[in-house]
């Protein structure tokens, strides 16, 4: 199957893009959304990108500011989706400086001992 | 902005045996407490609205962050220390997280058959700082929020989050996480109580008010 251009979800409060240069999904902004039906298309981007590089996938958050519980969910679900898989790389790259980050990332090693937390 | 509208809702007692016989139930769980008198607070209320909570789901957030910029007026910061911004930063995400988790969970659950308004209040006092948020609830959706708050206080917070993690994954069809209390909790160390009232205008309402105090 050709591999499909993967494409950015963007609106005036957040950003999240494939960059291929780096490999990485970069999410950016205020994530607040109301739902995990409003969640879905981010939840198909990253699956995207996960069918594409694995066994490989790295997260972005270093710009991400606001993450609302919902939103905390998606990602664990996608990490739990992720472990499921087996024999997967998964990294995440977050900023110290965001305080959600510093808080609530962590407890995503609980769901996947495996995974590479990176706190900038 | 105007907390005209308390003028219209109807009358809260505000003590916790209140005389009154129009009190018809009135029960506590958690760390709730009647907040004594302080001319020091500020208070947001919201209206019932014609238009669809989609529309207007961003008003979260923005309150959210409005109170946090609000509030970090009275943590100033001092260039020279470091520690005093690393602070200000800190209370600004915690309350921006908590009033937006707070203003999304009166939203989806408020009673839509009542025009009883939602408000959200912040106070400060010496070390803590205080959210009421208070906003009216289906009768029929009472027993599961009670019975989801006595979970949340009798659990461990770190196993019950990970048990409703692995839970909301088994699950395709869960549309709602119930992860924002317990992030409170677990990662900001909040404390949390609840008041379920009726309140008799001339039909029978039933309101919440979610208590939560961090330490400051």
């Amino acid at each position: 199957m050709e591999i499909q251009r993967i494409e950015e979800i963007k609106t005036d409060d957040y950003r999240i893009w494939y960059d291929p240069e780096t490999k990485r999904v970069i999410c950016q902004g205020s994530l607040r959304l109301s739902g995990m039906e409003e969640y879905a298309p981010i939840v198909e981007l990253l699956n995207a990108v996960l069918e594409r590089d694995k066994p490989y996938i790295i997260l972005n958050l270093q710009q991400l500011e606001f993450l609302n519980s919902s939103g905390i969910s998606m990602l664990s679900k996608f990490v739990i989706n992720v472990r499921q898989k087996g024999d997967i790389e998964m990294s995440i790259q977050g900023s110290q400086t965001i305080p959600w980050q510093g808080k609530s990332l962590k407890n995503l090693l609980r769901l996947m001992p495996s995974l590479k937390l990176e706190l900038n | 902005m105007s907390p005209s509208f308390l003028s219209r809702s109807p009358l809260i007692p505000s003590n916790v045996f209140p005389p009154t016989s129009k009190l018809k139930m009135m029960e506590i769980f958690g760390n709730y407490e009647e907040l004594p008198f302080t001319e020091e607070y500020l208070i947001i209320g919201f209206s019932p609205s014609s238009v669809p909570l989609k529309q207007r789901w961003r008003n979260n957030g923005l309150s959210a962050d409005f109170l946090a910029d609000y509030l970090i007026t009275f943590f100033p910061s001092r260039e020279e220390e470091p520690e005093s911004i690393e602070r200000q930063h800190e209370i600004k995400g915690a309350v921006s997280y908590i009033a937006n988790e707070l203003l999304e969970n009166a939203m989806k659950f408020n009673d839509e058959k009542t025009d009883y308004p939602i408000s959200i209040r912040l106070q400060l006092d010496t070390e803590r700082m205080v959210f009421t948020i208070t906003n009216s609830i289906p009768k029929e959706n009472v027993p599961s929020f009670q019975s989801y708050i006595k979970e949340l206080t009798t659990s461990d917070p770190g196993e019950l989050y990970i048990h409703k993690l692995e839970k909301n994954a088994d699950d395709e069809n869960c549309t709602s996480s119930g992860l924002g209390l317990l992030t409170m909790i677990l990662d900001y160390m909040a404390i949390l109580g609840w008041k379920f009232e009726t309140v008799e205008g001339t039909e029978e309402i039933i309101t919440v008010t979610t208590m939560v105090q961090l330490t400051v």
